[in-house]
C-alpha cells in the first residue's frame, strides 16, 4: 500500500500543497561517500532536535570509501515515531551520479532541493523543485577545491533551514557543536550556511507544505548511535580486557570505547585499569577474552556476523568450560559478506546455538539507547553469574544510526561478579568440586587462577570432565555436566531482561517483536488501530533463553505475528519450538532487504492476513 | 653457594619437588614429552616458584595434555586446538602476576596455530612457550605436521615432500626475545633454559625435539630418540644462576663463557664451545640456524635472547596491580563522568 492516494488530480494536489505540515516528513540527503556530509547531515538532524523535534537519523551508505553513493535520511516526527519512513517527502539532491534516478523514484508532491548545475526540474512536472547554486555559494566562502566541497554541503543546510522555518540560531549552535574547539571551521561553516539561507530568501518562492515549527519534546535528550552507547555501557560496566578485530558495523563500538578508557579509566598514577588488543582475527579476539575471563577479569569482543562464524569453536569451549566474556554482535546482512553496510537480525540462530554439540547461550536483544547502554552493563554480571559467554546482539540500525534518547541512568547497582571462592572460602567449604551443582540452579563455584589455597586449584579443558573437573569419559559423568549445563541454562531465564508486554483491552491478535524491530512497533500499531481498528497486544523479547510466560502469552491471543529481520523467521521457529502444540498460531513477518523495518510494512502484511482470514 | 637446596629435599620455600608433580602421564611409555614434563617440575622447583602463581596453558595434542602432569596446585587451561597463543595473551593481561607457561605440539604450533604463534612473539607476552616438537601429530595418529622433514616417511610409508618449518629461525623473525632449542633426553641443558625462560619478561620460545615412540621413531627420522641422541651439538654449556644466590666468580677463562644478565638479577651462564655463538646477536643467530640447517646437526642452547626487549605490560601501560583484582571502585567512574558525557551528547 503506497501512503499516497491513487488521484494526483491537479485541482486536489494543488490544494494538498498548500495545506502546511508541520513536524511530520523526511528529509533525505544524497552525497557521494566521502563528500564530508557527515558534518551537514548532523548539524541539520540537531538544528531541528534543539528545535524540540523528535528526529531520528539513518546512514545508507555502500561498502566502500569513496564516490559512491551514500543517503542520509531525517526523520522529523511530532508523534516521535522513530522507526524509517519509506517514503521521502524532501529530497536534497547533491549527488550527479544517483541525482536523475533518485528523483525518479520519488512520489508526486514531493520536494527536491537540488544543485542548480544538475538541472533536474526538467526531469518531471509533479514535483516542487528548488535549484540552489550550492558549489557556486560555497565558492563565496572559501576557494580550496577540497574544502569547498565540504562547504557546499553546509550551504544546503542554510538552505533547507530558510525553506522550513529551521531557527538559524539553532543551526548556528549545532555547527559550533559539531566543530568545537576550530574556530576557524565553524567560521567558514556558519558563513556558508548564511549563504544558503541569503539565497534562498532572494531567489526563491515558497511552494512546498512542509514546515518545522518548535515544540518541547526535546529537552534535555541526548543524540546517540547504539555502538556508543554500548561502549558506555561497558565503560561502566568495568570491562578490563577489550579485544577486538575491525569489522563494520561494529569497530565504532570498540574505538569509542578505548576513547572513553583512556580518558576515564586511568588510575591515580596515570596507570591503565585496562586493557584494549586489536587482536590479529576474530578467533584471537574471542581466545584472548576467554583467556582474561578466565582469569578473573572482565572481557568483551565485538564484532559482526562473520567473525562470530569465526568464534564459534572458542565460544563452545567457553560454554563447556564455564568461562565469562561478553560478546557484542552489530548483525549486519549475511550470509557470507553479504551486505555488509545494511541492517540484520539475522544471526538470532547462529548466536543462540554457535559451536558443536548441545551448546546454548543467552543472548540479549537491545532495542534502544538506553537498552544499549544498559544491557552491555548487564551482560557482565551474567557472564560472570552464569559462567559463560554472553552476546549482545545489536545491529547495524541500532548501532550505526543516530538516535534520540533520555540522557542514561548511572547504574548503581554492584557488580555481580558470580560464584567466586576466595582461598579463605575455600577453607571453609568440604570439598571443593569445579563443576559440583551445590546450589541446584546449575550453577558451580569457581576459583581464580592465582588462588593461593591449594584446594582451589583446577583443571580447565573442552574435554569430559567430572565434577572434581577431573578428564573423565564416563557416560554418567558426562550425562551429570550436560544436564547441569541445561539446569543453569534454565535459572538464567529469570536473570535475562525480561520481556516487556502491552496489552490493551480488546486486542485479539498478539505481536511479538525484538530488538531494532521494535522501534517500528509504536508506529505500526497506531496505524492498526487507527485504519482498520485492529487492537494489539505486544510481547518483546528481550533475551534469549525465552522466558516462561511466552506461552501463556501466545495461548491468549487468536493469531501471533513474530516480525523479524531475516528471511527465515529465526526467532519464530525458536518460539514455535517453545510453544509446541500452539506453534500453527504463529506466523511470521519477515523483512529481509537491508533496510531498517518500516511500520507501514507490518501493518500491511498483518492487515493483508487478517484480511485472508476473514477477520 | 650457601642456598643450594640440602640433600634436594626441599626448595627455597621449602617445598619438596612432589609439590611441583601433577597427575601421573597417560601418555605412551617412553614418549619423549613425559621427559620434557620431569625438565619442567626441576626447573620451577629448583627456581623456587610458587605453584599457584602458575597458570598452565595448552592446546591440544599429546602434548598439550601435558600440563595436567605438572605443578597440580596450579590452575591449568587446556584450549582449542592452535589457539592457546591467544587465551594466553588474555589470561596474562587479566592477572599479571602470574607466571605463565604455555605447552604446546609441533602440529598445535606451527600448523593450525602458526598465526597466533606468530602474533604472540610479536607481542612479546610474558611467558614461556614450549614446543614439544616431534615433527608428527601424535594425537591423530601419525599425520606429518609442518615441521616434518622433507623426504621423511612415515610408519604408513608416506613421504613428506613440503620443506619443515623451523620454529626457531621463525620464532627470531617475529622477534621474540628469548629463542632456544633443545632435546628432550637432555636434562642438563634444559632445565637451565627454563630457568632462563623463567626470569625473563618476554615470550621465551623453547623449540624441543621430543620423540614420538609411537608414531616417528624410524631411525633416520631426525626427530626420532636415538637420531637426537647422535646428532646434538651443544651451542655451548649453560648454567642458571638465581637472583637470590650471590652471583659468583667467573670460572671460566675470558673468552671461553658469557653472563647473559636477566632484568631480574638472575644470570644465564654460558660457557662456549668452540664455535663462539653470541647470543644477544640476533644476526649470528640467523645465521647459526641457516648454517645448521640440513647439516645433518642438531643444533641445541640458546640462540637468541635479548633481556631489554619491549615490556608487554609498559606498552599498555598497565599499573602493577592485576586488572583481575581492581574493585568497582577503580573500574567504574563516578556518575560525574556519566554526567559529563551526557551533557556533550545534548
Ligand atoms: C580444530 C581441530 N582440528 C583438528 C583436531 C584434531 N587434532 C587433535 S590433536 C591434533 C594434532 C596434534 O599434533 P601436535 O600438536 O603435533 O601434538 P602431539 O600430539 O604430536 O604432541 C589434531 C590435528 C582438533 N582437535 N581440533
Ligand atoms: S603418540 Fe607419540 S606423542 Fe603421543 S603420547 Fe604416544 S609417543 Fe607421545
Amino acid at each position: 500500500m503506497s501512503t499516497t492516494p491513487s488521484q494526483p488530480v491537479a485541482e486536489e494536489s494543488q490544494r494538498e500543497r498548500r495545506q502546511t505540515i508541520v513536524n511530520d516528513f523526511s528529509i533525505q540527503v544524497a552525497t557521494p561517500n566521502g563528500s564530508g556530509s557527515q558534518s551537514s547531515n548532523n548539524v541539520l538532524m540537531r538544528s531541528i532536535f534543539q528545535m524540540g523535534i523528535p528526529v531520528s537519523g539513518k546512514n545508507l551508505f555502500p561498502s566502500n570509501i569513496q564516490g559512491l553513493p551514500t543517503w542520509f535520511t531525517i526523520r522529523v516526527s511530532k508523534d516521535g515515531y522513530v522507526g524509517r519512513k519509506k517514503e521521502i517527502d524532501i529530497l536534497i539532491a547533491m549527488n550527479p551520479q544517483t541525482a536523475r534516478e533518485d528523483v525518479e523514484n520519488l512520489e508526486p508532491n514531493q520536494v527536491v532541493i537540488y544543485d542548480e548545475p544538475l538541472k533536474l526540474a526538467k526531469i518531471r512536472d509533479d514535483l516542487t523543485f528548488y535549484p540552489v547554486p550550492f558549489t557556486d555559494l560555497a565558492g563565496q566562502v572559501i576557494s580550496n577545491v577540497k574544502l569547498k566541497k565540504l562547504v557546499a554541503n553546509m550551504v544546503y543546510v542554510g538552505s533547507a533551514a530558510e525553506l522550513f522555518g529551521i531557527d538559524m540560531e539553532q543551526v548556528e549552535a549545532a555547527i559550533g557543536k559539531w566543530f568545537e574547539g576550530k574556530p576557524k571551521a565553524v567560521d567558514f561553516n556558519v558563513k556558508a550556511a548564511r549563504l544558503g539561507a541569503e539565497y534562498v530568501r532572494d531567489n526563491l518562492e515558497k511552494r512546498d507544505p512542509y514546515q518545522v515549527k518548535s515544540m518541547n519534546a526535546t529537552q534535555g535528550k541526548i543524540i546517540i548511535d547504539g555502538n556508543a552507547a554500548a561502549a558506555l555501557g561497558c565503560l561502566f560496566a568495568g570491562a578490563t580486557v577489550m579485544t577486538w578485530y575491525p569489522i563494520t558495523p561494529s569497530s565504532s563500538l570498540c574505538e569509542t570505547l578505548i576513547d572513553y578508557l583512556n580518558k576515564y579509566r586511568l588510575d591515580k598514577d596515570g596507570k591503565a585499569t585496562f586493557a584494549v588488543i586489536q587482536a590479529e582475527d576474530e578467533l584471537a579476539a574471542v581466545g584472548m577474552a576467554i583467556g582474561a575471563g578466565w582469569a578473573g577479569a572482565r572481557s568483551m569482543t565485538s564484532t559482526s556476523g562473520p567473525g562470530i562464524s569465526l568464534m564459534s569453536e572458542f565460544v563452545g569451549l567457553a560454554y563447556f568450560a564455564e568461562v565469562p566474556c561478553v560478546i557484542f554482535d552489530v548483525q549486519r546482512v549475511g550470509p557470507s559478506t553479504g551486505l555488509p553496510t545494511r541492517t540484520s537480525q539475522g544471526d538470532v540462530s547462529s548466536l543462540y546455538y554457535l559451536s558443536h554439540g548441545d551448546t546454548k547461550h543467552l543472548v540479549l536483544f537491545p532495542a534502544s539507547m538506553a537498552e544499549c547502554f544498559d544491557f552491555a552493563g548487564r551482560s557482565f554480571d551474567l557472564a560472570e553469574r552464569f559462567q559463560q559467554p554472553v552476546f549482545v546482539a545489536s545491529d547495524l540500525d541500532l548501532g550505526m544510526n543516530n538516535w534520540m534518547a533520555d540522557p542514561f541512568d548511572y547504574p548503581d547497582k554492584p557488580y555481580d561478579r558470580g560464584k567466586v571462592l576466595t582461598a579463605e572460602d575455600l577453607d571453609k567449604v568440604e570439598q571443593f568440586a569445579r563443576y559440583r551443582d551445590v546450589d541446584g540452579d546449575g550453577i558451580a563455584y569457581r576459583t581464580l587462577p592465582g588462588n593461593d589455597n591449594p584446594r582451589g586449584a583446577f583443571f580447565t579443558r573442552g574435554s569430559g570432565r567430572n565434577e572434581q573437573a577431573r578428564y573423565s569419559e564416563r557416560p554418567e559423568d558426562y550425562i551429570n555436566q550436560l544436564e547441569r549445563l541445561a539446569r543453569k541454562h534454565r535459572t538464567a531465564r529469570k536473570y535475562v531482561p525480561q520481556p516487556l508486554l502491552e496489552e490493551p483491552e480488546g486486542a485479539q491478535i498478539g505481536i511479538i517483536a525484538y530488538g531494532s524491530t521494535d522501534v517500528a512497533m509504536p508506529e505500526c500499531r497506531d496505524q492498526l488501530r487507527q485504519e482498520a481498528g485492529v487492537e494489539t497486544a505486544y510481547y518483546r523479547i528481550r533475551a534469549l533463553p525465552l522466558c516462561d510466560d511466552l506461552r501463556d502469552f501466545v495461548e491468549r491471543y487468536r493469531d501471533i505475528y513474530v516480525v523479524e529481520q531475516n528471511r527465515d523467521g529465526q526467532m519464530a521457529d525458536i518460539i514455535r519450538l517453545e510453544v509446541g502444540e500452539n506453534s500453527p498460531k504463529v506466523h511470521k513477518i519477515v523483512h529481509f532487504n537491508g533496510l531498517p523495518i518500516d511500520a507501514r510494512f507490518i501493518s500491511d502484511a498483518i492487515l493483508e492476513r487478517e484480511k485472508s482470514v476473514g477477520n | 653457594m650457601t642456598r643450594k637446596p640440602p640433600s634436594q629435599k626441599v626448595n627455597r620455600l621449602g617445598l619438596p619437588m612432589t609439590e611441583y608433580k601433577g597427575l601421573p602421564s597417560t601418555l605412551c611409555k617412553g614418549c619423549g614429552h613425559d621427559a620434557i614434563t620431569s625438565q619442567i617440575v626441576k626447573a620451577f622447583y629448583e627456581s623456587a616458584i610458587e605453584p599457584h602463581r602458575v597458570a598452565k596453558m595448552s592446546g591440544i595434542g599429546c602434548s598439550s595434555k601435558t600440563p595436567a602432569y605438572f605443578l597440580s596446585t596450579a590452575h591449568g587451561f587446556n584450549a582449542v586446538h592452535g589457539r592457546m597463543p591467544s587465551v594466553a595473551t588474555g589470561a596474562v593481561l587479566g592477572n599479571r602476576s602470574l607466571v605463565t607457561i604455555g605447552v604446546s605440539g609441533d602440529g598445535d604450533t606451527a600448523s593450525i596455530g602458526l598465526g597466533q604463534f606468530c602474533h604472540l612473539l610479536r607481542r612479546n607476552v610474558p611467558m614461556i612457550y614450549i614446543i614439544e616438537n616431534n615433527g608428527v601429530y601424535g594425537l591423530t595418529k601419525g599425520q606429518f605436521s609442518a615441521t616434518a622433514d622433507k623426504g621423511a616417511a612415515l610408519k604408513t610409508g608416506a613421504i613428506n615432500d613440503l620443506p619443515p618449518i623451523d620454529c626457531c629461525t621463525l620464532a627470531i623473525e617475529m622477534g621474540c626475545s628469548y629463542v632456544a632449542r633443545s632435546f628432550s633426553g637432555d636434562p642438563k641443558q634444559l632445565v637451565p633454559l627454563i630457568q632462563g625462560a623463567l626470569s625473563h619478561q618476554g615470550t621465551a620460545v623453547i623449540d624441543v625435539v621430543s620423540p614420538c615412540v609411537t608414531f616417528n621413531n624410524r631411525e633416520d627420522s631426525t626427530k626420532s630418540y636415538p637420531w637426537a641422541k647422535e646428532h646434538e651439538e651443544l651451542l655451548h654449556q649453560i648454567d642458571f644462576v638465581p637472583h637470590f644466590e650471590p652471583i659468583e666468580e667467573v670460572e671460566y677463562e675470558e673468552g671461553e663463557s658469557k653472563d647473559v644478565e636477566m632484568p631480574d638479577g638472575s644470570v644465564i651462564r654460558l660457557r662456549k664451545l668452540e664455535r663462539g655463538h653470541d647470543p644477544s646477536d640476533r644476526r649470528s643467530a640467523m645465521r647459526i640456524l641457516e648454517d645448521t640447517r640440513g647439516k645433518g646437526e642438531l643444533l641445541t642452547g640458546l640462540i637468541y635472547v635479548d633481556p631489554q626487549a619491549d615490556n608487554f605490560f609498559d606498552l599498555l601501560n598497565l599499573g602493577d596491580r592485576p586488572l583481575a583484582q581492581l574493585g568497582e571502585e577503580e573500574l567504574r567512574p563516578g556518575p560525574e563522568v556519566l554526567d559529563e558525557v551526557m551533557k556533550s551528547l545534548m
